[in-house]
């Protein structure tokens, strides 16, 4: 292809990434280095607000920011340098902790709360919906085709759901006395509180996760398992090899790039667990890095936001993603260099 | 189908035609506002739409998008539905208009007590209070000859009295769901206990006995509570209630009709109102005044934020209130304070504090909602939590210039 027309296919492209995507994010990056802040003027303000029969009114020392004559806020924006990072990561506290070997003095800080959930979250989904989605994809492929249809489109309904409503219908199912709450309850004859301690939220947590992102696995897993050799598989079954061996060096290494490709984009996708928190509100026993960034950005009742704390975490967050990208990336790219 | 639609259309032409009959003005320029969504607002909005050219947008999330939309110039808004806390980025951004000669010309009706004035100026005009009270089933307190509770120790008293019967789930319902509804009930508690959250130049002061007292009495609260409390918020507790679940809690006055909605609610008039407990004897009534009324966007022209202004007042007359006379507690003249408003009374009269809204309170009360709950869930002692918060909220404060 010429150059030219090569440039004018990717080049739209090439455009709204930049604009969408490195632009936003060169943007974070400086802000999460600046804070701006109004300028504030302390004055004695009379305020009288409604008691239930007559006013109160009281007078005190307000600090309010200063209005130019635009009546637009006075504004001043000044480098921090990396004081923003330290305020989202407590490096004193977190050391202080470690020293005395204290982990769940370390667990209180929330970066490292966090930091701990959406560790545990990504590593331990990971292995699940690779898993799952393969075993649904042998077991769709060895399925007699008549049902083999219906069989793909339920697998596939987990997948449809929008993932907050998805996680609010299983909060749903066993928040307070819901069905699922109430039948563990008859059935185990005990009382059970599924939001009452953390590690019961974090449980509903990874199973809605699997649960929602294993028909992914199982669509790509299918795919991969219409091209599979039967040459090959046909001779390992003349050489007396039984399903699992079948599986275990002829197929599985067969999918070995898509077991790859999935790793890659579950991790990327549960290192911003996040709809997990919200649906559950877990907030009291589990968040997760993006829902902090999210929490730094929403505004109070007073209308103050965070930017640049918030800036810092979301930096923090991407650099946790590509750390844990890397040895993907560098399997991928052997592999690529060696084709 | 072609009937059903045909009936629709006849039964909201009725509606229209019937609606504006009520409304003393014809509205010929459009009115927007934006305000929160619970019952008295849609009372309030629907009176406005009478009207008619009223675009009510009723969202509980209102709070994120207001200070912006009031920045625009022209303001998206002319109207917004604001309380305490919600006023305070508006009028340190400057976007509302002070309303002296708006109620001069058209508020003859208004009485002194809805006027918020900031600096002498009127900012706000307030149409209802709301409090966080007692309320407790009048039946089951009649059966075991327990007296309405004024103090936390009657609270706790009757909670155990309750739980020894077994008449229902759990004693008592709060709400204490992490974040903004925890930190709320924290306040209430700690000026309840005399507690003061600042002191000089913005610097925290909440870490001391009052902070520590009103902690270890919310932890002791909970013992009487459904375990899942730190997820539980008004909704929750209302439904509690309703399905006769629990047996008192201290809850949002703008809840008490929900009580005897006999659609949904199971114990209809067996739910009384009464006053907030305080602390302990002789102390003030643990929590807080609140209350909700409207502003006018200052980036609009003069001519139409007289109209709105008038749309508002229409919206906020007596016959509304008459209509909706249990819908809240409201300060419009022509209100009946019925047994529903009983709890809130009493509070006031007590002495119970307004909720004291500022840009520092702001922070403090997120730092407060995200701190907490590592005190009740037993991760950290009372002190160092209260430590951790004052940490959070200097950080905080820091960032947003509040604190040198």
């Amino acid at each position: 292809m010429k150059f030219k027309t090569f440039a004018w296919f990717v080049g739209p492209s090439i455009f709204l990434m930049l604009l969408f995507i490195a632009a936003p994010l060169i943007s974070v990056f400086l802000q999460s280095f600046y804070v701006t802040q109004p300028v504030f003027e302390s004055v004695e303000v009379e305020t009288c607000t409604p008691g239930f029969l007559e006013q109160t009114c009281v007078t005190e020392i307000k600090t309010r920011p200063i209005l130019d004559d635009a009546g637009q806020m006075v504004t001043q924006t000044s480098y921090v340098g990396l004081q923003s990072y330290r305020n989202v990561l407590e490096p004193a506290r977190a050391w202080e902790a470690l020293s005395n070997g204290n982990i769940s003095s370390l667990l209180t800080i929330d970066f490292w709360k966090a930091l701990r959930f959406t560790l545990t979250f990504t590593l331990v989904t990971l292995p699940l919906v690779i898993i799952v989605g393969l075993a649904i994809a042998v077991a769709v492929n060895n399925a007699s085709k008549r049902i083999r249809g219906p069989v793909i489109f339920i697998s596939l309904l987990p997948f449809i759901i929008t993932p907050v409503i998805g996680a609010l219908s299983i909060r749903w199912l066993f928040i307070g006395d819901g069905i699922m709450t109430a039948f563990l309850e008859w059935a185990l004859m005990r009382d059970i509180s599924m939001f009452a301690q953390g590690w019961t939220i974090e449980l509903l947590m990874l199973f809605y996760r699997v649960w929602h992102v294993a028909p992914f696995a199982f669509v790509i897993f299918y795919a991969g398992l219409q091209t599979v050799n039967q040459d090959t598989l046909e001779s390992a079954i003349i050489d007396g090899a039984s399903r699992w061996e079948r599986l275990k060096f002829v197929i599985i290494p067969h999918l070995m790039p898509l077991i790859i490709f999935i790793s890659l984009i579950h991790l990327m996708d549960c290192y911003r667990a996040f709809e997990e928190i919200i649906g559950f509100s877990s907030q009291a026993h589990r968040i997760s890095l993006q829902w902090l960034t999210y929490d730094l950005l929403t505004p109070d009742d007073s209308g103050n936001r965070s930017i640049s704390r918030a800036s810092a975490s979301a930096m923090l967050t991407m650099v946790g993603i590509v750390i844990l990208l890397i040895p993907l990336l560098r399997r991928t790219w052997r592999d690529h260099k060696g084709a | 189908m072609k009937l059903k639609s045909l009936a629709l259309a006849g039964a909201v032409a009725l509606l229209g035609t019937g609606a504006y009959a009520d409304c003393a003005m014809t509205n010929t320029t459009t009115v927007k506002s934006l305000t929160a969504g619970f019952e008295a607002w849609k009372a309030v909005t629907d009176a406005m739409a009478e009207c008619g050219m009223v675009e009510a947008e009723l969202d509980q999330e209102f709070r994120e998008k207001q200070p912006a939309a009031f920045a625009a110039n022209p303001s998206l808004y002319h109207i917004g539905g604001v309380a305490n806390g919600t006023l305070v980025p508006l009028l340190n951004q400057g976007t509302i208009r002070p309303l002296d000669d708006l109620v001069e010309k058209y508020g003859a009706q208004l009485t002194p007590n809805q006027l918020i004035r900031v600096d002498g100026q009127i900012m706000a005009v307030a149409m209802m209070v709301n409090v966080q009270h007692m309320m407790y089933r009048s039946d089951i307190f009649a059966d075991l000859g327990i007296e309405a509770p004024t103090t936390y120790g009657d609270v706790l008293a009757a909670a155990e009295k309750i739980k020894a019967a077994g008449v229902v789930d759990y004693p008592l319902g709060g709400t204490f769901k992490t974040g903004w509804n925890l930190a709320q009930d924290f306040v209430n508690m700690y000026l309840g206990h005399g507690g003061e959250f600042f002191g000089d130049g913005n610097t925290p002061s909440i870490n001391n006995e009052n902070g520590v007292a009103a902690l270890e009495l919310m932890k002791s609260l909970t013992a009487y509570m459904d375990p899942e409390y730190l997820v539980s918020d008004s909704t929750y507790v209302q439904q509690q209630f309703q399905q006769g679940k629990i047996a008192m809690a201290n809850l949002w006055a703008s809840r008490a009709g929900a009580m005897n909605i006999a659609e949904e609610s199971q114990v209809v008039d067996k739910v009384t109102m009464s006053i907030a407990p305080s602390p302990a004897e002789g102390m003030r009534p643990a929590t807080t005044l609140w209350w909700d009324g409207i502003v006018i966007a200052k980036n609009i022209s003069d001519e139409e934020a007289e109209n709105a202004f008038k749309v508002a007042m229409e919206g906020m007359d007596s016959e509304m209130v008459q209509a909706n006379n249990d819908a809240a507690v409201w300060l419009i003249p022509g209100f009946e304070p019925g047994p529903l408003a009983a709890g809130a009374a009493a509070s006031a009269a007590a002495g119970a504090v307004p909720y004291p809204a500022s840009s520092q309170m702001g922070l403090m009360h997120t730092a407060l909602g995200n701190g907490i709950s590592d005190f009740m869930t037993g991760a950290k002692d009372a002190a160092t939590a209260l430590a951790d918060i004052e940490a959070a909220y200097l950080t905080a404060a820091k960032e947003a210039g509040l604190v040198e």
